[in-house]
C-alpha cells in the first residue's frame, strides 16, 4: 500500500459505508469513558482513543509503552505511536519503566490488546503458534501487550473472528486472560484486572462474571449468530439478549476519517 | 581533558562489537532506531550476537536475516505497521536461533537491575503467562515484606548500548529528548556504549542543558557522526518516520532471496545511503512544522 508522508486535506469526504474496522474502531472508543486513564495498543486502539478523545471522553488520558503521556488528541493522523505528531506538545515524555509503572501501581483504567489466537477464558496468544516446543509459526512475541493484560483494571482485546484464533485453549499465554478459569488470576499472583470485552469482525463477547467464560452479547450489522459459533472453536455461550452492534454515527466516521485519511488501519 | 571519542561507525562497530557479544539496541522503541549501526553490523559479517531490546520494528529482523546472530532477549520482534518480521520467523522456526521472551516491562526491569547494579528487580506483571516457559530470567517470588508473588527479573548487563541520539559533542555527552524507552536503563546497563548522532556539536551547547544529556559521557566508549542514522524510523526535532520503507520490507523480507536483495541494495552496495533514498524522499520526510521548547535558566 503506498502511503503519502503529507497528509492531505481531508474536508470532502466521499459518502461511502463504513468498513468492518471502523465499525470495530468505534466499538473500542466507546469502551473508554470520560476521564479515564487509557493505555494505548498499536494498530487500531491508536484510532480508538484518537476517537473517543474528539466525541465523548475529551477528559481521558492517553499512556503509550514508548513513554508517552497524551491528554490530546494526536493533531495530525499517526500510523504508530512513535510518529512526531503523537509528541508534540504531549503531557509527558519520558521512560517506558515510569509509564509502565503508573499500570503496575494500578491507576490504569483500561487497555487495549490485539491477538492472534484466544480462547474461551480471555488468554491471548501472540507467541508461538503450536506453542513453544512445537512451533508451526513464530510471532512477534508480547511487547507491551503482557503487561497491559496483567496490570490494567480491564483490558478490551480487538482481534479478527476465526475459528483458527477462537481455539479452546491457547497454545501459549503471552498475556493472561483468566487462565482456566475463576479464581486463577488471584491464584497466580496478578494484582487485578482481566479482560473485560472482546471486540471482533463478527461482535462483541465479555466474560461472565462468576465462571469467567467468554459469552456472546452483540452482533454486528449484516452478521448472525450461527455465522459467530461457527467462526468459534468451542461452543460459545450467547447471552439471553444478544444486541446488535450499534453502526458508526456520521460523527464518528467523519472524525475516523481525519485520523485514517488512506485508510491503512480501517480501510477495507 | 576528558577522551575525544569520535569514531567512524564502521570503527566503533569493529571495536566494541565482538562476534558473540550481546548488544542493546532499539531502546527508545518506535523512534530513534540505530539502522545505521545495524546495517554496519551486517556488513561487517559479525557473528553470534545477542540481541537485547524492548520492541525494535524492523531493526531485529535485518540483523537476524543478516545471519548476525544467535540469542535474541527481546519483548518482540516484527515489522510494526505490517506485523511478521519474516527473517525472525524462519530462523526462530528453523530453530537456528535461541529466543528469551520479555514483555517491555520485563525487559525495562532487567537493564534497570543491571543499571542500579543488583542482580533483579521485582515486578508485578507476567505471574501465570508463558513468559515463565520461554525465558528462565524470570521467577515468581514472594515479597518478603507484604507476602505477595512477583516476578523477579534478573539483571542483563550487555556488553553494549547502541543508541542513536540528535546531538552529541566529541567527548559522549549527547542530548536526546522525545519518548526515551529503555534507553537510560540500557545504556547505564551496558559496559560500553555507542552513540550514533545526528550532529556533532560544541560541548557548550551539551553542558546548557544538563537535564537533557541521557547519559554521562564518561561512561561512553563511541560517537559516530550518522546523520540519518535513524532512517526510517523518526527522529523527534530532524525528521518523520519513513512508513513506506516499513511497509516495502514487508515484501523485502518476505523470502530469503527477496531479502538478499534488500541487503545487496541497502547495505552491501557502495553507494551513499542518502543517495540510495534520493533527494525527494529525503525531502518528505524533514519536518514540516518546527516547535521550539522555551529556553531554561540554571544561572546560579
Amino acid at each position: 500500500m503506498a502511503i503519502d508522508n503529507t497528509y492531505g486535506q481531508v474536508s470532502a469526504l466521499p459518502q461511502r459505508p463504513y468498513t468492518r474496522s471502523e465499525l470495530m474502531v468505534a466499538a473500542a472508543a466507546r469502551e473508554i469513558s470520560d476521564g479515564d486513564v487509557v493505555f494505548v495498543g498499536m494498530r487500531l486502539p491508536l484510532l480508538g482513543f484518537q476517537l473517543a478523545k474528539r466525541t465523548h471522553a475529551p477528559n481521558a488520558v492517553g499512556v503509550y509503552e514508548l513513554g508517552i503521556v497524551r491528554d490530546s488528541a494526536a493533531p495530525e493522523p499517526i500510523l504508530t505511536m512513535g510518529d512526531l505528531p503523537n509528541l508534540y506538545r504531549a503531557q509527558w515524555l519520558a521512560d517506558t519503566a515510569e509509564v509502565m509503572g503508573l499500570l503496575q501501581q494500578g491507576i490504569v483504567d483500561v487497555s487495549f490488546i490485539g491477538g492472534a489466537q484466544v480462547d474461551r477464558f480471555g488468554n491471548l496468544n501472540t507467541t508461538y503458534i503450536g506453542g513453544p516446543d512445537n512451533i508451526e509459526m513464530r510471532l512477534p512475541g508480547s511487547g507491551g501487550a503482557c503487561d497491559l493484560a496483567s496490570l490494567a483494571k480491564r483490558h478490551i482485546i480487538i482481534m479478527a473472528h476465526e475459528k483458527r484464533r477462537f481455539v479452546p485453549k491457547v497454545d501459549y499465554i503471552t498475556s493472561p486472560g483468566y487462565g482456566d478459569g475463576a479464581g486463577w488470576r488471584e491464584r497466580v499472583g496478578l494484582p487485578r484486572g482481566g479482560p473485560s470485552t472482546v471486540i471482533t469482525t463478527l461482535g462483541l463477547m465479555r466474560f461472565d462474571p462468576d465462571s469467567k467464560e467468554m459469552i456472546l452479547v452483540s452482533i454486528h450489522p449484516g452478521v448472525t449468530v450461527d455465522m459467530v459459533l461457527d467462526s468459534t472453536g468451542w461452543p460459545l455461550r450467547t447471552s439471553p439478549n444478544v444486541t446488535q452492534t450499534p453502526a458508526p454515527a456520521a460523527a464518528e466516521l467523519a472524525m475516523l476519517r481525519r485520523f485514517d485519511p488512506e485508510g491503512y488501519w480501517t480501510g477495507d | 581533558m576528558p577522551t575525544v571519542k569520535l569514531l567512524p561507525l564502521s570503527e566503533a562497530v569493529a571495536r566494541f562489537v565482538p562476534d558473540g557479544g550481546s548488544v542493546a539496541m532499539g531502546t527508545a522503541l518506535e523512534s530513534l532506531i540505530p539502522f545505521a549501526a545495524g546495517r554496519e553490523i551486517i556488513r561487517q559479517r559479525i557473528r553470534s550476537l545477542t540481541l537485547i531490546g524492548p520492541i525494535s520494528d524492523i531493526l531485529f529482523d535485518q540483523i537476524v536475516g543478516g545471519g548476525c546472530v544467535r540469542k535474541v532477549r527481546a519483548a518482540w520482534a516484527g515489522n510494526v505497521i505490517t506485523g511478521s518480521g519474516y527473517n525472525f520467523r524462519r530462523a526462530v522456526e528453523s530453530r537456528s536461533i535461541e529466543v528469551e521472551d520479555h514483555s517491555n516491562l520485563t525487559i525495562a526491569m532487567a537493564l534497570r537491575a543491571g543499571a542500579m547494579g543488583v542482580s533483579f528487580m521485582p515486578t508485578r506483571t507476567a505471574l501465570g503467562s508463558g513468559l515463565y516457559d520461554t525465558n528462565s530470567s524470570l521467577k515468581a517470588i514472594t515479597c518478603p515484606f507484604s507476602g505477595d508473588a512477583v516476578t523477579a527479573v534478573a539483571a542483563i548487563t550487555p556488553d553494549v548500548a547502541i543508541v542513536h541520539v540528535q546531538r552529541s559533542d566529541k567527548y559522549g555527552n549527547a542530548h536526546s529528548w522525545g519518548n526515551l524507552g529503555v534507553t537510560r536503563e540500557a545504556c547505564l546497563a551496558s559496559k560500553h556504549i555507542i552513540l550514533t548522532a545526528e550532529e556533532i556539536v560544541s560541548p557548550d551547547v551539551i553542558s546548557s542543558d544538563p537535564n537533557r544529556v541521557v547519559t554521562p559521557g564518561f561512561r561512553v566508549s563511541a560517537v559516530a557522526h550518522a546523520p540519518w542514522g535513524a532512517h526510517p524510523s523518526p527522529v523527534p526535532g530532524y525528521y518523520n518516520r519513513d512508513h513506506q520503507a516499513f511497509t516495502d520490507y514487508q515484501n523485502e523480507s518476505r523470502t530469503p532471496e527477496a531479502f538478499a536483495a534488500w541487503r545487496a541494495h541497502w547495505v552491501d552496495s557502495n553507494s551513499d545511503y542518502l543517495s540510495l533514498l534520493g533527494e525527494e524522499r529525503v525531502a518528505s520526510l524533514k519536518l514540516k512544522m518546527h516547535a521550539l521548547a522555551e529556553t531554561v535558566d540554571y544561572g546560579y
